[in-house]
């Protein structure tokens, strides 16, 4: 992880300097196809998040013991699908496997030259390439239910493909050109032995001077800006005449994503309180901080709240997850193929669709959400494995005295009374990795996307994230300025002394 | 056809290509995108913007801050290990310097990740003590690169000096005052020069430790992320004239003394 966090922000400052270069070099190598060659290898560029994938070489005690088979992950993912693919297809496949550290790295690297056929961003960057007709739309045939090999369209969490059915940009329906991977929301880790339920739920507690010092926040302007708006907007978004408004999610998108001068505003002075009253802003650290204690609440994704409490639990050191009450930020990582990498190649296409299919095909589904900790878009469809390792996870023992019923039918078949789809957990797993990666439906309902802003937008906020950050000089005490003033009188004062000096050795 | 001769000159080859590819080169693109806008249009703006905007100022003050404790910290407390180990006549005085330096032979990210953990300990409450844990980091960092140069230039030192000085009565504390910390002053500058700068703009250090503190480097950093490269490319090259101006000054000073050091 530490490695990945220097990457990112060297690779950025060098970034600029090659990027020429780079690019030059780049371009002159573009390979030449050869159309003859049917027998030859596909190969295609893949570039997904760090440690966003099964890399398989499970200890032996980490099988998954489901009633309908076993799950072991021996070799890493991308071995498998490329034997998988020659199997089914009788094409070899190779596939180049690379990483991204943020969305914005991203784009960087695309920008400065770097190719690739199929990446994984989050729903506002695949939007912003869609805009950019960077992308290519998927196959007709990759929507073809009748193909027992197209796991990710019979799997599909229905919840999910009407997400991606009902949101666009420009017009462009998200399903046409991006095949989910995984998906969560955002919320609070906190320690529950300090900090009470209430305050956990709402945005607020991040300027409670109650936890001074004992909050963190992420790095990362977006999802603070979220955070941000969620608090200051606090009292409309939870008023009942919000809530019960019939048009309360298109209301509550629009709120929260609200980037008005004076959201802007609001946003940075409640940053600033943060910023007084938080610990940190972590780009990385913020999960260590949470399992060794040194804070008591850090704003998190499930994915990443999963593996902080399963991290926690092995010390037998308690942490709990919540979503607050305002509004909860939901993300989707995407699939999608880049036109100038597959360059109208159809076999390069085929391969990356086989691609999507291969990760969404239910055993590999858990295999990847087991390693990772992130919960995927497949639901499973016909095939019940997914829901039996969620069950498998998080159902109670038999002893347990105190149960719930957890519905979780919204995600799988689409309607949540669905008597299939409940599991029957310990009451604090509401509180939990269980609430944490299959959020309640009445956290989904209170959930908004964040959308893809234009440029002057996103200059304004990415400035006023720099001036949340920065220290400002009107802010600075008066002994400073005393300081300062003695300082720089000192310094001229010793400068023109030596000067003086030198010109009397001369003489 | 002339025959190509190879010539001492020749060696320097190499390092030229590498000078002009990696320092020229990205110093050009450096300048291009400080001067220009989102358009590509030649502008001042960016230079105007980094003095007109009060946090940007305030950050530099606030680095300053942090690098001049952290210069004035590492100096106090290397210089009488440097000269300790330079004037005493131990036959291990090599393996002693080797003991200090050799900190910088663990990977920094493993030794800042403990220094949290022991600061921790010590303070309870990281974010209690900011400007402090900023000071004590960077310090702990550089250090090794202020202790180095002293301890070479003390180690070369004409002892006669000192004798002189010794024999036409001087104390032990004017001889020291007098006549070793003049001669010492090339070691010194070069080592204020050595951390003075990272501790301006090193932020790597600061985000490990404890991500809330930002300088200048954090400030580029942040420019760079937000596709803002006018601006970051901007305040690289203020700070750069910065050092130049450094540069200038202190060798002016470092000249001056050793004239006047010898001069004694």
């Amino acid at each position: 992880m530490m490695t990945h966090f220097l990457k990112n922000k060297m690779a950025r400052a060098t970034a600029a300097v090659l990027a020429g270069l780079m690019a030059a070099g780049l371009l002159t190598v573009l390979p030449v196809e050869n159309v003859e060659a049917a027998e030859k290898p596909v190969t295609i560029r893949v570039c997904n998040w760090e440690e966003y994938i099964d890399l398989g070489e499970w200890d032996e005690e980490e099988v998954i013991d489901l009633e309908s088979g076993d799950i072991f992950g021996e070799n890493a993912m991308v071995d498998d699908f490329e034997t998988w693919y020659e199997e089914t297809y009788g094409v070899k496949v190779k596939v180049e496997y690379s990483t991204f550290g943020t969305n914005e790295d991203l784009y960087t690297m695309l920008t400065i030259g770097d190719v690739y056929d199929m990446v994984c961003p989050s729903e506002y960057m695949i939007m912003k390439l869609m805009a950019e007709d960077k992308v290519q739309p998927l196959s007709d045939e990759f929507f073809d239910e009748t193909d027992e090999n197209n796991y990710y369209i019979k799997g599909v969490s229905p919840y999910i493909r009407s997400v991606f059915e009902e949101n666009d940009i420009n017009g462009m329906t998200w399903d046409k050109y991006a095949a989910g991977y995984m998906w969560g929301v955002t919320g609070l880790v906190y320690n529950p032995d300090e900090v009470s339920k209430e305050d956990a739920e709402s945005w607020t507690v991040l300027t409670d001077p109650a936890y001074k010092h004992q909050v963190t926040i992420k790095d990362n302007v977006r999802d603070s800006y979220f955070a941000a708006i969620g608090a200051v907007k606090a009292d409309l978004l939870t008023s009942d005449e919000f809530v019960n408004d019939p048009a309360y999610h298109d209301n509550l998108k629009a709120e929260m994503n609200d980037v008005s001068p004076e959201a802007l505003e609001a946003g940075l002075d409640f940053l600033q309180d943060v910023k007084k009253n938080s610990y940190s802003f972590e780009t990385d650290s913020g999960k260590t901080d949470m399992i060794t204690g040194k804070v008591l609440v850090n704003y998190q994704w499930s994915g990443d709240a999963v593996y902080t409490m399963d991290q926690a639990d092995e010390d037998d050191y308690y942490l709990a997850f919540a979503v607050p009450k305002e509004s909860t930020n939901i993300y989707f990582d995407g699939w999608c193929m880049l036109k100038n990498g597959l360059a109208q190649d159809s076999r390069k296409q085929h391969a990356c669709e086989a691609f999507i299919n291969f990760l969404s095909r239910p055993d590999n589904v858990v295999r990847n959400m087991y390693y990772i900790g992130y919960t995927s878009v497949i639901a499973g469809g016909d095939d019940s494995r997914v829901f039996e390792y969620a069950d498998w996870c998080y159902s109670a023992e038999d002893d347990e005295e105190e149960v719930v019923d957890y519905p979780l039918g919204y995600f799988f078949s689409g309607d949540n009374e669905d008597e299939d789809y409940i599991i029957t957990a310990p009451a604090e797993a509401m509180d939990r990795q269980l609430m944490a990666q299959y959020p309640t439906e009445d956290v989904i309902r209170r959930s908004s996307i964040m959308m893809y802003f234009n440029e002057d937008v996103n200059a304004a906020i990415n400035q006023m994230w720099i001036n949340v950050r920065c220290f400002n000089i009107l802010d600075m005490p008066v002994w400073g300025w005393i300081v300062l003033v003695v300082g720089v009188v000192l310094v001229i004062w010793g400068l023109v002394r030596a000067r003086r000096r030198r010109k009397m050795f001369r003489k | 056809m002339k025959k190509y001769s190879f010539s001492r000159k020749s060696l320097g080859i190499p390092y030229a290509i590498f000078l002009v590819l990696f320092v020229v080169l990205p110093l050009l693109v450096l300048l291009f995108y400080a001067f220009t806008d989102g358009t590509g249009r030649p502008t001042l703006d960016n230079l105007l913007g980094f003095f007109t905007d009060p946090n940007t100022i305030g950050t530099l003050v606030y680095s300053l801050a942090v690098a001049v404790v952290t210069t004035i910290v590492s100096l106090l407390l290397a210089y009488p290990i440097a000269y300790i180990l330079a004037r005493s006549h131990l036959k291990t005085k090599g393996v002693i310097v080797m003991i200090f330096v050799m900190p910088m032979w663990i990977n920094f990210s493993l030794r800042i990740t403990a220094l949290k953990e022991i600061l921790t300990l010590l303070e309870g409450n990281l974010a209690n003590f900011q400007f402090l844990n900023a000071v004590i980091g960077m310090t702990y960092d550089f250090l090794p690169f202020m202790i180095l140069p002293i301890f070479n230039t003390i180690s070369k030192l004409d002892n006669s000096l000192v004798e002189a000085a010794r024999d036409l009565g001087a104390t032990n504390a004017k001889a020291f005052l007098k006549v070793i910390l003049p001669l010492s002053m090339p070691g010194i500058i070069s080592g204020v020069a050595m951390v003075f700068l990272p501790a301006m703009t090193n932020y790597v250090v600061l985000d490990m430790l404890y991500n809330s503190t930002y300088i200048m480097g954090s400030l580029i950093g942040s420019y760079f992320a937000a596709y803002n490269w006018h601006s970051g490319s901007m305040i690289a090259l203020v700070l750069l004239a910065l050092v130049c101006l450094f540069t200038i000054v202190s060798g002016d000073d470092g000249k001056e003394d050793r004239r006047g050091g010898a001069l004694l």
